[in-house]
């Protein structure tokens, strides 16, 4: 009698499974192999595959469209204000966690408080701030909004890390003589590694993704970035299908690189307390 | 205790290294969210700040077109796109996690598979399924049609009767992972022991997971749906790229975020700063109480259940 149900229901359970993988995968795949088919090919045969790889599409996109401005734009965007984030975060996530005045306290609060930002609210004096200082419509103004919208997350990771590390070292350390930056520089930094990966990780993803600060703070076209680039981009090439698909493409490649090299990071952080 | 005092920073020295991350997000977050507040409360000619309206830009939004018809539109779009990320994304999610939780075979590799979509950019995705769902090369009617379906193959993006549905699911397809890790996190976490002793009480499967798995996850349950419907209702990228920033076809996919950036940018309205600085505080309430007003209600559901 108990045989049949556990049966059916691993039957069931297997169909369930790999039946939403292909769901999830099939149109990441079909983008990539759309991307390699020509234009004509797409319409005669929606569901085919390529017959003969071409990658004029990506040298249209690359080359035609402008995707080498938008994609070196994103580039630098995003490095620099990871960089300049984390930088600045990890600073004061050190001071934060090895202070214990009430001051410091207050101001951790204000920045975790940060984590929950109105954007829509902010874009508008962001935009005039910008305008003021003669940043509007430029890479820098960029970055530093960027990098300050990072703060609270990257303080608040890089704290409770901290947090969590013995103070013994840099006992050591004072007792030698080293002062506060020398033990930060040379105690610290090594120490931390692995929660500045998961800090850089966790940023550049949704950075390089971002598409509503370009969209409002960039109007000048060299200093697009690859998303607001996309979306001119299919304003203006709205029939030729393959250069679509290779554009989604190159916007996509950055972050499967990026998922290849720091793949331990990604797992351990999405699946963070999953057990087992 | 006194060890750990000697190794505390001075505070003179701490905030100076608090210093540039203090300075960034002081002049980047703190002063233009202190400043949004005040916008609202002018009147404006262009980028020059005229007089002081109080509330004339809020009555503005709600008597004025084409802010009077659109803005219950959209914020109903916005509500409708909660209502399906509950259904079609957050249902699925918790199955599917349910489901990879039975089981250990592959359980990290669905995990990652069904996460995929998540780690795209939401442009992408709603510029790719926009490509997918073409009438003219589209696969999706392709496969359709291909398997007898003709009948229902149709422009989904071009119909309003289908248009939103589409940004409801596209939102699904691509958030799925996220309900997914978190339930599934949230089910590794419980004591096995409660699943074993109504095993052994002879609970069937479905009342297993009806009875004893799911008030143990009413908490996560709440956290997920506070989260959702704030992303619903700042939902941007998806519904930019499926439907443009008027909301095609016939505004059928137009949200609030999409209503705040015409009025701010598009609008030509030389009160434009303080209309839609309404409309972003408009908005900015309604995530807050509604959020508020959830996790005080839910947290009674919780201790009614316990």
């Amino acid at each position: 009698m108990r045989r049949p149900g556990p049966v059916l229901n691993r039957v069931v359970v297997n169909v369930v499974l790999w039946g939403y993988a292909v769901v999830a995968l099939v149109p990441l795949l079909v983008m990539v192999w759309n991307s390699v088919r020509s234009d004509q090919e797409l319409v005669s045969e929606p569901l085919g595959l390529p017959h003969a790889p071409s990658f004029d599409a990506y040298r249209a996109a690359w080359v035609e469209a402008s995707f080498s401005t938008y994609f070196l734009n994103s580039v630098l965007v995003t490095v620099a204000s990871v960089a300049l984030s984390t930088a600045v975060s990890l600073l004061a996530a050190y001071a934060l966690a090895r202070s214990r005045s009430r001051l410091m306290a207050v101001i951790e609060q204000v920045f975790v408080s940060g984590l929950m930002m109105p954007v829509f609210l902010m874009i508008v004096p962001i935009f005039y701030l910008l305008d003021t200082i003669g940043l509007a419509s430029t890479r820098t103004g960029l970055i530093l909004v960027y990098a300050a919208v990072s703060v609270p997350f990257s303080v608040f990771v890089l704290a409770t890390f901290l947090r969590q590390l013995p103070d013994e070292l840099e006992d050591a350390a004072r007792i030698d003589g080293a002062g506060p930056l020398r033990t930060f520089w040379s105690v610290l930094l090594p120490l931390v590694r692995p929660a500045v990966a998961t800090v850089v990780v966790f940023r550049f993803v949704p950075i390089w993704n971002d598409f509503f600060y370009p969209l409002i703070l960039v109007r000048d076209r060299a200093s697009y970035t690859l998303p607001v680039g996309l979306t001119t981009f299919f304003g203006e090439y709205q029939t030729s299908w393959s250069t679509l698909f290779a554009g989604l493409v190159i916007a996509t490649l950055p972050l499967v690189v990026l998922f290849l090299v720091a793949t331990r990071q990604i797992v351990a952080g999405l699946t963070a307390g999953m057990g087992r | 205790m006194s060890r750990r005092r000697t190794a505390a920073l001075p505070t003179p020295v701490a905030l100076l290294f608090l210093l540039p991350a203090a300075a960034l997000f002081a002049v980047f977050v703190l002063y233009p969210m202190a400043t949004a507040l005040t916008y609202s409360l002018f009147s404006w000619r262009g980028t020059a700040q005229e007089e002081f309206v109080g509330a004339a830009n809020f009555v503005a939004l709600f008597t004025t077109e084409p802010y009077r018809s659109q803005l219950p539109r959209a914020f109903g779009h916005n509500a409708l796109l909660f209502a399906g990320a509950m259904v079609a994304q957050n249902t699925v999610g918790l199955l599917l996690a349910y489901v990879l939780h039975q089981r250990a075979r592959f359980r990290r590799l669905f995990q990652v598979l069904f996460t995929m979509p998540y780690l795209v950019s939401p442009l992408v995705v709603g510029y790719l399924w926009s490509l997918l769902l073409s009438p003219l090369f589209g696969p999706v009617n392709a496969l359709l049609r291909a398997v007898g379906l003709d009948a229902v193959a149709q422009p989904w993006l071009g119909d309003p009767d289908t248009a939103l549905w589409v940004v409801v699911l596209v939102t699904a397809w691509q958030w799925v992972g996220f309900p997914l890790l978190v339930y599934g996190a949230a089910l590794g976490a419980l004591d096995p022991s409660t699943q074993e002793a109504a095993m052994l009480d002879g609970a069937s499967s479905a009342q297993r997971f009806w009875h004893v798995t799911l008030p143990l996850l009413t908490p996560v349950i709440g956290t997920v749906s506070v989260l959702t419907f704030i992303f619903s209702m700042e939902a941007f990228p998806i519904p930019y790229a499926l439907g443009g920033s008027s909301g095609s076809p016939a505004g059928a996919t137009d949200v609030m975020s999409l209503l705040f950036y015409r009025t701010a940018f598009h609008s030509g309205a030389s009160n434009a700063i303080g209309v839609s600085s309404a409309v972003a505080i408009v908005l900015f309430l309604v995530i807050v109480g509604v959020s508020v007003a959830f996790t005080r209600w839910f947290r009674g559901v919780e201790r009614r259940l316990t």
